[in-house]
């Protein structure tokens, strides 16, 4: 039959787009109609319409579809294992006493913002580089302190991501392609150094987890010979509520629940032991990092094919928000300013009092939970302001900006769909469908802390100028 | 300032639902500060901080939800823990089938959807090719309703669907009838067994009422967008349109519709209809009569004798039609109202085609004859707000639409014209057509009623008789009530034409002067 013969055979089906009485027009005569949500692509910008469709030839469409095959293979395919944990300084590459790193794109000490500065300047006075934060101030504007994101040195932060020397790492192998990824610990919640807090209290518990916590986690994965598998893990926790962002409650509980046998069985007294078991209860963030460096793992083995217009990185650094491209090696960063994060605020603060959005925590979304997995998450709607059909809404629309779906991590109530996988430059500026992201809210000046929870965009310019440089870049 | 607590013992929420009712609370009118947490040290903390804490806070367990407000009067609190409670026991909106999956792209949703098999492109022209070429690589038939997309792109559209086996209708393509569905701007009419292919919307649409109110049926109608027929598209998609319907078992007669084509294009469709099988009808708006016939086709000079032909060909008892000849008596009424100055038509039309079709009627008689789509330049409209002894507007011409709606939807520009035309004592006749159907405005009568009636009053008034002659294009099974529009009209005291060629006539007719 021709499809000329079936279409006169049958009733329309119609794929409408653009006026939209024109549906209503066609329900009310019995036909099938889906009316899409369509915006003009890029904006409406003939640059970016032409990059659009400069990829659009044969021969460049082939050779992107199977880059960015090759892309979400590996993301898929990576199986991220926690091999151990250990100080910085003996395992995050480029290293140095007086090297800080911090989230998002690249950024010099004097245009960081206030949650970052006062991470900056805690993190010096935990490091004994100087005695108070204001002498910590004077040192990191000196040009001494070397400032370099996590993203190029395998590391992931979260929030001001303020990594320092001595501070306990997970490493987090991948065990398909072989690379490593490091993130630090939690210091759970909420006046914490990550948000910008830096007040003794801050300074004492992350001497403790030096001294305390990290060593005994560290001896701990020592025993364990098989390491933790984490994407695994991450599966479950999905499948039992968390979004493995901003709800980490089922996470958490199996983290510990594999960690314990080989606590109990660390050189540690019982008093120390006990403190390990009370700090990772006091909040249900402690394994938020782990499943940032889990995703970190994933997508790092996806980075650098050639002609891929995947996204393996989306961070913020409180003034920018960056994303890097499979596409585009190295460390070849597209930024826009960092956004506003809308959501429910802690008794107290109001909005007005947050920073911009922060944070390398968006690694998650970028891998497809955190924001992408809302609909695993149904218990905390609230965070974004609505109802369960909203958080359901949101991950089926992240399918419309990815590649695939990731078979090996799903979503029981969208029977069980995959995560939405492989963010691609193309089509979130044909479609102008943002990736959500799930986050929390750091006060906006140092020394205080988190304030509240929501959800963010990233700027659209990050990926206007991540296309036009694919498409002069892919041949 | 006062502040007070409630405590609720026992009643747990999570701290992420309290964030978010806290944060609503805060904006109750009433609440100068409001806070909604359990009862925790850490909560407590915070109250302490900002000076909420009261009493009976401080002595609340963990497993109590505090409530506290701050607020202006003791009224006032009680005000706001009224709201407060609102927002614990308000339900979802219960809105049902949001839960549809939302596309955004053409690919996603045919990805999805394999049954789907037609696109409807209306964005603007700057990317409407874009959509049309995502949408014919998925295997969609297409009808295109943007205009201003380039004829390169135009004719590379209709290339790649030809190769595909798919129809590329329009750019700037408005009607279309498939599967007994109206597309776009189109009537609700009987199935049967005639096929139109046209290059004008308007002229399909007639056409396919004229043979609904013959008692026939349309089996499809396909258009073909307004440039196919010009030399360098090469009526690409005519061509097609006239092999699919020659392939259809359920067409037995097929019309053809459209401007005289360019010379080559026309050599290229009478070909086609030399070898058709099947009967066909060519109305070309003011073409030529031998061509056709030579190529063995039907020729039709104007709508109504296309579709009178068309059913006639499909099986019609002649005898049995009402043609709904030209009410002669009735002319020769309204030519006795007109004084010897009121000596031009003014026809004010949101369809082109039907413009054209008055346009020509009234060339035949007469020499004086502008429009804004006239082809002979010498006659078009020299400024568009003025008219020029007689006078025929196409509304729908870009010149006229710009920024705003077809004037099929929006009869803002046409109502002003006529306003215009119906104080002008060299008038004699005004015509006008309402066009109903799918798309179209929900009651196009009804825009032009109060203004009809008060120019009606104003002629009376000025001791000379204002003729307006009204069409409406539609049938009893549109969306619209059909019957309706015209009783309004008949109670203006307007003359109400039963066919866009009757109209023509009739206005023609009406200010022939000496016959």
């Amino acid at each position: 039959m021709s499809r000329i013969s079936d279409l006169f055979k049958s009733k329309p089906h119609v794929i409408n787009v653009g006026i939209e009485s024109f549906k209503d027009d066609l329900l009310q005569q019995g036909a099938e109609v889906i009316h899409l949500e369509w915006t003009p692509p890029g904006r409406g910008n003939p640059a970016l319409i032409a990059a659009l469709d400069k990829f659009e030839s044969p021969e460049r469409m082939e050779k992107i579809e199977a880059a960015n095959r090759l892309a979400v293979e590996r993301i898929i395919n990576s199986q991220p294992v926690l091999i151990g944990y250990d100080q910085a300084i003996n395992c995050v590459p480029g290293m140095t006493k007086t090297t800080i790193l911090h989230a998002g794109p690249p950024i010099t000490w004097d245009k960081m913002n206030g949650p970052m500065k006062g991470a900056v300047t805690g993190a010096i006075v935990f490091e004994g580089l100087a005695k108070d934060v204001e002498e910590a101030a004077k040192l990191a504007a000196s040009g001494e302190i070397t400032f370099s994101p996590c993203h190029e040195h395998n590391c992931v932060g979260s929030m001001a991501g303020v990594t320092s020397a001595s501070m306990f790492m997970h490493i987090v192998e991948n065990k398909t392609y072989g690379n490593i990824a490091y993130t630090n610990l939690s210091e759970q919640l909420a006046k914490i150094l990550r948000m910008g807090a830096n007040d003794q209290s801050v300074i004492d518990r992350l001497i403790w987890m030096r001294d305390v916590f990290g060593p005994i986690l560290r001896d701990a994965m020592k025993l364990n010979q098989n390491g933790i598998d984490l994407r695994l893990m991450l599966s479950q926790a999905l499948h039992m509520g968390d979004e493995c962002h901003n709800r980490n409650v089922a996470g958490t509980t199996l983290l510990i629940q594999a960690l314990t046998p080989y606590i109990l069985q660390t050189d540690y007294t019982i008093e120390q032991k006990k403190e390990v078991f009370d700090f990772v209860a006091s909040s249900d963030y402690f394994s938020g990092p782990t499943w940032m460096a889990m995703a970190k793992c994933a997508l790092d083995a996806a980075h650098g094919i050639e002609n891929s217009t995947i996204v393996t990185t989306m961070a913020r650094n409180g003034v920018e928000f960056g994303i890097r491209v499979s596409g585009m090696p190295g460390n070849t960063w597209f930024t826009g300013p960092a956004q506003k994060v809308i959501g429910p605020m802690f008794a107290g603060y109001k909005p007005e009092d947050s920073g911009l959005d922060i944070g390398d925590s968006a690694i998650t979304e970028t891998y497809g939970f955190g924001g992408f997995a809302m609909a695993t998450a149904p218990a905390i709607v609230a965070l974004v302001g609505g109802t369960v059909e909203d958080a359901i809404g949101f991950s089926t629309r992240m399918k419309e900006i990815t590649t695939t779906e990731n078979s090996n991590i799903t979503i029981p109530l969208l029977d069980f769909m995959g995560l939405p996988t492989g963010i691609d430059v193309r089509k979130v500026i044909q479609t102008g469908i943002m990736p959500v992201i799930n986050t929390a809210i750091a006060h906006k000046d140092a020394g205080i802390g988190m304030i509240g929870a929501g959800i963010t965009y990233p700027p659209v310019e990050a990926f206007e100028k991540a296309l036009l440089a694919l498409s002069e870049n892919v041949q | 300032m006062l502040v007070q607590a409630l405590i609720k013992p026992n009643t747990y929420f999570d701290s992420v639902s309290l964030m978010s009712l806290s944060t609503k609370a805060n904006q109750i009118e009433e609440v100068e500060q409001a806070i909604i947490a359990m009862g925790t040290e850490m909560n407590k903390e915070v109250m302490k901080n900002v000076g909420l804490l009261t009493p009976e806070v401080e002595v609340a367990g963990a497993s109590d939800l505090i409530i506290v407000v701050k607020a202006a009067t003791d009224e006032l609190c009680e005000t706001a823990f009224g709201k407060i409670n609102d927002l614990f026991t308000k339900k979802n909106s219960g809105k049902k089938g949001t839960n549809d999956i939302k596309y955004s792209t053409i690919s996603s949703a045919a990805g999805s959807n394999p049954e789907a098999n037609l696109a409807i492109i209306a964005v603007n022209g700057a990317y409407a090719a874009r959509e049309a070429k995502k949408a014919l690589e998925n295997d969609l038939h297409v009808m295109m309703f943007s205009d201003n997309v380039s004829i390169e792109d135009e004719i590379e559209l209709k290339r790649f669907a030809h190769e595909k086996g798919l129809f590329m209708m329009g750019p700037d393509c408005g009607t279309a009838i498939i599967g007994n569905t109206a597309l776009c701007f189109a009537n609700a009419v009987r199935k049967g067994t005639i096929g139109i292919v046209g290059a004008s919307g308007t002229g399909s649409q007639e056409v396919s009422v004229r043979i609904h109110e013959f008692g026939f049926g349309i089996s499809q109608l396909i258009g073909t967008g307004g440039r196919d027929l010009k030399e360098e598209v090469g009526g690409i998609m005519m061509l097609d349109g006239i092999q699919a319907l020659e392939d259809d078992e359920e067409t037995k007669v097929i019309v053809v519709i459209s401007k005289p084509p360019a010379p080559s294009v026309e050599e290229k469709v009478l070909a086609k209809m030399e070898t058709c099988k099947k009967p066909v009808v060519v109305w070309f708006v003011g073409g030529n009569e031998e061509k056709i016939t030579a190529a063995g086709a039907h020729f039709a000079k104007m709508s109504k004798e296309a579709a009178l032909k068309a059913v006639l060909l499909a099986g019609a008892d002649e005898s049995k039609l009402n043609k709904r000849a030209l009410n002669i008596p009735l002319i020769e009424e309204v030519r006795t109202k007109l004084t010897p100055e009121q000596k031009y038509v003014r026809g004010l039309f949101s369809g082109g085609t039907l413009a054209d079709e008055a346009m020509h009627a009234a060339m035949e008689k007469f020499d004086n004859v502008y429009s804004n789509i006239q082809r002979n330049p010498e006659y078009r409209l020299k400024d568009r707000y003025t008219s020029q002894e007689h006078t025929f507007i196409d509304f729908g011409d870009d010149e006229y639409t710009q920024g705003k709606p077809h004037p099929m939807i929006d009869p803002s520009t046409r109502l002003e014209r006529f306003v215009q035309e119906a104080k002008d004592p060299s008038v004699g006749a005004i015509v006008m057509d309402f066009v109903i159907g799918y798309g179209a405005h929900e009651d196009p009568v009804g825009a032009f009623l109060p203004a009809i009636i008060e120019a009606k009053q104003q002629a009376e008034q000025e001791g000379r008789h204002l003729e307006i002659i009204g069409y409406v294009l539609g049938t009893e099974l549109d969306p619209q009530d059909y019957q309706e529009q015209i009783d309004k009209l008949l109670a203006a005291g307007v003359t109400h034409a039963s066919s866009m060629q009757n109209a023509g006539l009739l206005a023609r007719e009406f200010v022939v002067k000496g016959e």
